[in-house]
């Protein structure tokens, strides 16, 4: 009876018990395994019948001579365990009077760069080894940009094997220093610094007997009592619909994890994207209705009002949103065999929102040695790199760094299904300044297009033409449309085959789904110069009427066309007189009415590199100039 | 103010609930395996707290290997039916009819056709892309590294080394028609959790996990029980009774009992905090050869 009540006592404390999980950063050679092991062993966690296992394959494949490998109790799968080396991420658990502790094991060499982040994605701390004889190296500067990459708060900076420095305080605090040194470069709210022998067990779970002069906690003291609980993000509420629950006619409700902030009943809510508000009317959690709800819980959420939510919506207090954009940055770590394929349309998974994306732009890659960045075309496995994403529907996030459950994506490959990489959204970042890649070098494209069996030549002959592309930029309202459909008029008449395209005229089809922000109006326009060297290479020519406000974009236009094809007419009118022309659409952008409006909130590059400057005034010595110019160019008409 | 912090065993059963979520909601049709035992009991009672109010949008498949312990099938049937479960009951049709059993054809080949073949069958006829787990980490050493979403091919084969990375709490749900995923929500608890979860939660499990006077017969040191007539007679012949429990369930032939007085949850948490054999040492199938629980998972085990 007496033996009940005990144990009755120890599970009721066991219950209050909270949660540390730990990434374990380091090699074999540091002696990483041995301190897991030691961990394990110490804290009684290790059964017996374990260890006999373990006593017989240290007899056939220890590194260890005769003491017992503890690495081999960690190192799962058979052939890892030949080749002597942890490959994968393994999970060990163990528990302690205070507190319980996931540990996740990942091994140490740059070729596991993506296990480590995978380790250290759902870590509240890391372990970082070193190896008192070597001090900071290479990995252990690659190890600790990885840990702060991924946001991880605690750092403990674990010197092992102090037995084999004579247990020397000034090779620990030139270690220190060293490190600190090295740290301030990056962005890690908490640091511990730790000498200790993982083989002789000194400041493991143990004060050691060796190292007076060292006054800090021991390994396990410092991890029953770090705290964590702060950690979290309390303050924006997020809470992705990841189910609807709709057991009855009369009951619906949103289920998820609430990501950041808290809920409580009758809390306004506004659900993203539809921005229709609500209010809280019941939170039903893991222990049955409650008052409120708070991350990490799992939540079932009902609404005063009916509407209409599904998977991937997003729940919010009204006066906190998350950014709400189709464009962001990211540091992306690469973790696919293949390298990354810049045309690939990938899925995106954040939170329980999944739409398509694409990586428009790779701004560096980062040296995870030195941390140095260098240009890049793509990104190959354990890479890392600062890369511009487009999606195709909006997503609803923070940045990674304030709220890592809102700011935290993977791309799934659209044919392999492999999950190749892991995202971080960078904090904000105006999509207006994010310039968008729509052109590649020819030697980029993945598929070469199809050979006609008509040549050039006889299409000339056929047509009397070269097929071209005039393309016609200017603002709203610089009359670059009445130019384009007359000229139009007259070419037909005199004989030519010309197509026109514009921007209302592709904006009911072929773009529909795009909207004005610059990344989209970037895709509009390449969709436009495919179509226009599909047609030139047919041996039409094509009329273009379209703002298009950035040199940039429209040198990667004429690129897609093929420069000598490509004829840029700019229409120089004032703003002036665009206003007079157009009054109305120019009373409502200044309104504010409609964003991204060139010439007003967004700049219009004025071409230097136009072959026609055109005044508005004059529009039939306009027509008449361009006829003579595609005369003299040989375009038309050609015999 | 109120509380913002979660005990252990809380967010442990905050991170289950959001899988079983996640995974009603990605695929189109999941199942939970259900092995009767207390792993799969605490799975089954996170399903049902995942969708409450609602019933739990998928079915619960039981492969009988028809060896099981007579009391954990009345259990099975007995909690299903009393919490409104929809129950899938498969077993090996042809291997039943050819009489494979442990006594016989020994412990491989009949976990080899019993279970992993039937198994595989039974996800197959149902054409399930999704299959909910007990299984945890902290179980074996192979069981370590293994993902919560495990990817399975169309021949539902794991392999240990292509494994898709798992960040944060972003699962990767995609598969093409014929893979599934085996999905191992409780893979971060450890047995004293289960138990203590058991205790909280008031979870119902087999009765054969307390002790209690059973017949045992002792082979090659492990303690296996009579459970019915197809137990040879020379066996039978040296049963006698003693105190004993089982630490894991399983078929009869093949789960060693192990002796104990340990008749509450308090008492048999108060035994494992002092004994000193993993509880998968109960289980005869475990030592065929080294790494052999790998190589059984390779092939499409559980």
């Amino acid at each position: 009876m007496a033996l009940n009540t005990d144990i009755q006592a120890f599970l009721d404390q066991d219950q209050k018990k909270d949660l540390l999980r730990l990434l374990t950063a380091g090699s074999v050679d540091d002696g990483k395994s041995t301190l897991i092991g030691r961990l394990l062993f110490d804290s009684k966690k290790i059964y017996e019948d374990q260890l006999s296992a373990l006593e017989r394959d240290s007899k056939r494949v220890g590194h260890a001579g005769d003491n017992i490998d503890y690495a081999l109790l960690l190192d799962g799968l058979k052939a890892e365990r030949e080749q002597g080396i942890t490959i994968d991420v393994a999970y060990r658990y163990f528990s302690t009077n205070k507190r319980k502790f996931i540990i996740a094991d990942t091994p140490g060499h740059e070729q596991y760069t993506r296990n480590m982040v995978t380790g250290a994605s759902t870590a509240n701390l890391a372990i970082i080894l070193i190896d008192a004889r070597k001090g900071v190296i290479t990995q252990t500067r690659r190890h600790t940009f990885l840990v702060s990459l991924l946001g991880i708060k605690h750092i403990v900076l674990a010197v092992n094997k102090m037995d084999l420095v004579d247990y020397s305080q000034e090779v620990f605090d030139k270690i220190c220093d060293d490190y600190k040194n090295f740290v301030t470069r990056l962005s890690i709210p908490d640091l511990y610094f730790i000498p200790l022998s993982a083989l002789n067990g000194d400041n493991v779970v143990d004060d050691s007997v060796h190292m007076p002069w060292y006054h800090g906690k021991n390994l396990l003291r410092y991890l029953e009592e770090v705290h964590i609980s702060s950690d979290r993000n309390f303050d924006d509420f997020r809470f992705p619909v990841q189910y609807v629950l709709r057991p009855t006619l009369d009951f619906r409700g949103f289920s998820g994890k609430v990501a950041s902030g808290i809920i409580r009943k009758g809390d306004e809510v506004m659900v993203l994207p539809s921005r229709k508000t609500s209010t809280v009317s019941s939170i039903i959690t893991a222990d049955g209705q409650a008052d409120y709800a708070f991350p990490p819980q799992a939540a079932t959420l009902t609404l005063a009002d009916e509407i209409d939510i599904s998977r991937g919506d997003m729940l919010v207090h009204p006066e906190n949103l998350p950014r709400n954009e189709r464009q962001f940055e990211a540091m992306l770590v690469w973790m696919d065999e293949s390298t990354m394929d810049p045309f690939t349309q990938f899925y995106i998974k954040h939170t329980s929102n999944t739409t398509r994306a694409r990586v428009d732009q790779i701004r560096y890659r980062v040296d995870v040695n030195t941390l140095e960045h260098n240009a890049t075309q793509a990104l190959s496995l354990n890479e890392i790199g600062r890369v511009v994403i487009t999606t195709n529907k909006p997503l609803f996030f923070d940045p990674y760094h304030k709220n890592h459950s809102n700011g935290a994506f993977i791309l799934i490959h659209p044919i392999t299904h492999n999950t190749c990489a892991a995202g971080m959204i960078i904090d904000k970042m105006n999509a207006t300044d994010l310039s968008a890649r729509i052109a590649d070098p020819e030697s980029r494209r993945m598929v070469d297009g199809g050979k006609s069996l008509i040549s050039q030549d006889e299409l000339m002959k056929k047509y009397h033409q070269k097929g071209a592309t005039i393309w016609i930029a200017g603002l709203h309202g610089s009359g670059k449309n009445l130019l384009a459909y007359n000229l139009e008029r007259r070419l037909f008449d005199l004989g030519a085959t010309v197509v026109l395209l514009d921007g209302s005229t592709v904006r009911s089809g072929l773009t529909r789904e795009l909207d004005f922000s610059p990344a989209d109006r970037a895709e509009q326009l390449r969709r436009v110069a495919e179509v226009c060297k599909i047609l030139n290479d047919q041996g039409i020519i094509a009329i273009c009427s379209f703002i298009s406000p950035k040199n940039e974009i429209r040198s990667q236009v004429a690129n897609i066309v093929g420069n000598e094809r490509f004829h840029l007419v700019y229409m120089d009118a004032g703003l002036q007189y665009c206003k007079q022309n157009k009054p109305e659409l120019y009373q409502k952008a200044e309104e504010g009415k409609l964003a991204y409006f060139p010439g007003l909130d967004e700049t219009f590059d004025v071409p230097d590199n136009a072959k026609l400057l055109l005044k508005p005034e004059q529009l039939s010595e306009n027509i008449q100039t361009i006829l003579s110019y595609l005369q003299q160019q040989e375009i038309f008409p050609v015999d | 103010m109120n509380t913002l912090s979660i005990n252990n065993l809380k967010e442990l059963e905050a991170e289950a609930i959001h899988i079983i979520r996640e995974v009603a909601a990605s695929f189109e049709k999941p199942v939970m395996l259900y092995s009767i035992g207390k792993d799969s009991s605490v799975m089954v009672r996170l399903a049902e707290k995942a969708f409450f109010p609602g019933k739990v949008p998928f079915p619960l498949m039981h492969i009988d290997s028809k060896w099981k312990f007579r009391e954990m099938v009345e259990f099975r049937d007995r909690y299903a039916a009393e919490n409104g479960w929809d129950l899938i009951v498969e077993y090996n049709r042809e291997g039943f009819e050819n009489g494979i059993g442990p006594f016989s054809h020994g412990s491989k080949v009949h976990t080899d056709v019993m279970k992993t073949q039937a198994l595989l069958q039974a996800l197959d006829k149902h054409r399930f892309d999704a299959a909910f787990g007990g299984a945890r980490r902290d179980e074996e050493k192979s069981r370590a590294k293994e993902r919560i979403f495990s990817f399975r091919d169309r021949f539902h084969q794991w392999d240990p080394k292509n494994q898709r990375p798992e960040l944060w709490d972003v699962y990767n749900a995609r598969v093409h028609k014929g893979e599934s995923i085996r999905v191992f929500p409780i893979s971060n608890w450890t047995e004293l959790d289960i138990w203590q979860y058991i205790r909280l939660e008031n979870i119902p499990i087999v009765p054969l996990y307390f002790a209690k006077e059973r017949p045992i017969v002792e082979v090659d040191g492990n303690l296996i029980m009579v459970d019915d007539e197809r137990m040879p007679d020379e066996m039978v012949q040296k049963a006698k009774m003693r105190m004993v429990r089982f630490r894991t369930l399983g078929c009869y032939p093949l789960t060693g009992a192990i002796d104990s007085e340990a008749d509450t949850i308090e008492k048999i948490v108060e035994e494992m905090m002092t004994v000193t054999k993993s509880e998968r040492t109960t289980r005869v199938i475990d030592f065929d050869q080294d790494g052999s629980m790998e190589q059984k998972k390779r092939e499409g085990y559980f």
